[in-house]
């Protein structure tokens, strides 16, 4: 096929693209858009395969049928509570399929493959022109360092990101010296890939260096823990599509680039709204703990005495009178699997002509637009899902707000208390409507390891127990009465 | 040379677009932001399929490729078809 034939596919296939993520602008086109998005994908795929000669085509089709088989699984048996795992998973994968390209060029570029593990560690003769003619020698082997460095880390911070929210791994782990650790491994790859820029012909140093990067994924994610999963998810995101973009700069590969480049800032600018909305610096979430706060705060202090609790049916002979409704939900709502409850409750409501909406935080569950899902999954409409700046406002003419399985997104310590870990957090002003219901297990601090005045206010009800059982009970209080 | 700075050029403004584009996908849409891009980010698939079938390669060089065409068909078939099983939960009314 004809090279110009091939590039003006790719860059149809990368208009799509775009047009694809533009229709994600809009809940009614986004369907549209991921078509668009998909039909582009077979394009490039398709005109790949038409344009590769004297290829044993084995390989690509033993890989075409396994991946269709896995994807296809994943895809559609995985439940809408456990997205954030497969997102993870699916960064990981492109992360190492961008690293085993870069590998496989190297080798394929470097005309040789060491024999045996001692062969590997003897340098040989080559220089970067078996790369490229020219300075285009030495950015391919750029490209492939720090290809193999952003795959390899991408597939190993994935995978551990993967086990800590499936809650398989449960405690953090760090290096000794912790971001120090992490900076030495960092900077050994980094001097790995100028090193193999001016000495190609070292495999053993390649080796070291995949080594090194899949090391330095581990330990980035292994100290991160719960709620700060969104920014890590969000960034390995964008790891996955940069490593993508270099692996275009490798193959010489517009299509690559274009689409690497777009998934790329895509992971980036949610990272930056995830930060924004934690009121902490990347460096922080990644390398940082939670500052440790002034004097310590006593959470008897708070709590003691001025916690008052409920059952359902009380909650629900306040609901009967409300004119307003705001439900808050948190990362316990999809861990206790309660939104289609909740809906049920909000259908309850609404059928008495009370209104109501969900507000909803920005780090709120374990990914960006986490409780969306879950609750566009509950057949919730769209428009009810009010984002943080517009529902604020509104808290102050809300009758009752329903907090379910959210804790330090409602802490009005970040807004009042200065000099407290969380102060200057933008927070759900739920404190300020008329009364609070708080559906929680326990007075249990929540991922910032600190107490939350909310519960022990004048105006808040803490009903205890099971969130899924709670709201069913409020239902059904509510629709007998 | 010439190539490369077009490659280059093609990056930067690639980057820029997406910025443009991507600060105007709703909060709501977040969750299939993320898992579209991961499909999109499958397009690896297309230098794995470079890199697999080289004929006359070594098996190293061709079993990488193996591996990397599987990968990128799971991001991409898997990236696609939840994207648009989570979509289509937002669009019912």
């Amino acid at each position: 096929m004809n090279p110009n034939l091939v590039n003006f596919i790719y860059l149809i296939a990368g208009v799509l693209f775009i047009l694809g993520i533009k229709g994600l602008t809009k809940p009614k086109t986004a369907v549209r858009g991921n078509m668009l998005s998909a039909l582009g994908m077979l394009l490039a795929v398709v005109v790949t395969l038409l344009s590769i000669h004297h290829v044993d085509f084995a390989y690509i089709i033993a890989g075409l049928i396994l991946g269709t088989l896995v994807g296809a699984v994943m895809a559609l048996r995985v439940q809408m509570t456990s997205m954030p795992q497969m997102v993870a998973l699916l960064n990981g994968f492109g992360g190492g399929a961008s690293l085993a390209i870069a590998v496989a060029e190297y080798f394929s570029k470097l005309g040789m493959v060491p024999s045996s593990f001692a062969d590997a560690l003897l340098p040989t003769e080559a220089n970067s022109s078996l790369f490229g003619a020219g300075i285009e020698g030495e950015v391919a082997l750029i490209a492939i360092g720090l290809t193999v460095m952003i795959g390899a880390v991408t597939l190993t911070g994935s995978l551990i990101a993967f086990l800590k929210l499936q809650e398989v791994m449960k405690k953090s782990y760090g290096l000794p010296g912790g971001p120090v650790g992490n900076a030495i491994l960092a900077l050994a790859s980094l001097a790995a890939v100028a090193f193999l820029v001016i000495n190609p012909g070292h495999v053993g140093v390649m080796l070291a260096m995949i080594v090194l990067a899949l090391a330095l994924g581990l330990f980035l994610v292994m100290p991160i823990g719960g709620a700060d999963m969104p920014v890590v998810i969000a960034l390995l995101n964008s790891y996955s599509g940069i490593a993508a973009a270099l692996a275009g700069f490798i193959l010489g590969n517009t299509v690559l680039i274009v689409a690497g480049s777009l998934v790329g800032t895509s992971g980036l600018i949610l990272t930056q709204i995830m930060c924004v909305a934690m009121n902490r610096s990347l460096a922080n979430v990644l390398f940082g703990k939670m500052a440790a706060g002034g004097e310590k705060i006593d959470a008897d202090e708070i709590y003691a005495g001025k916690v008052t609790s409920a059952q359902p049916d009380e909650v629900a002979m306040i609901l009967e009178t409300a004119k307003r409704v705001v439900i808050v939900p948190g990362y316990g709502m999809a861990m206790a699997q309660a939104q289609h409850a909740v809906r049920e409750l909000a259908n309850a409501m609404e059928a008495r002509g009370i209104e109501v909406e969900y507000g909803i935080h920005p780090v709120a569950g374990r990914m960006p637009g986490h409780m969306n899902v879950l609750l566009a999954e509950a057949e919730v409409p769209y428009d009810k899902l009010v984002e943080m700046e517009r529902i604020n406002p509104t808290f102050e003419e809300t009758d009752v707000v329903i907090v379910i399985g959210a804790n330090d997104v409602t802490n009005p310590m970040a807004r009042d208390v200065e000099g407290s870990p969380i102060y200057g957090m933008p927070i759900l002003n739920v404190d300020k409507a008329r009364t609070v219901v708080v559906i929680k297990r326990s007075l249990s601090p929540g991922f910032a390891g600190l107490p939350n005045p909310l519960f022990a206010m004048d105006h808040t009800l803490m009903v205890y127990g099971d969130g899924k059982k709670a709201v069913i009970e409020m239902t059904t209080a509510l629709n007998q009465s | 040379m010439e190539i490369l700075i077009l490659l280059l050029a093609l990056f930067v403004l690639s980057l820029f677009l997406g910025v443009e584009l991507i600060t105007k996908v709703p909060p709501t849409l977040h969750t299939p932001l993320m898992s579209g891009t991961n499909a999109v980010s499958g397009i690896t698939l297309v230098g794995a399929l470079l890199a697999a079938g080289a004929e006359g390669s070594p098996l190293l060089v061709n079993g990488l490729g193996f591996v990397a065409v599987t990968l990128a068909t799971i991001n991409v078939v898997g990236g696609y078809l939840v994207t648009n099983r989570m979509l289509a939960m937002f669009k019912r009314k």
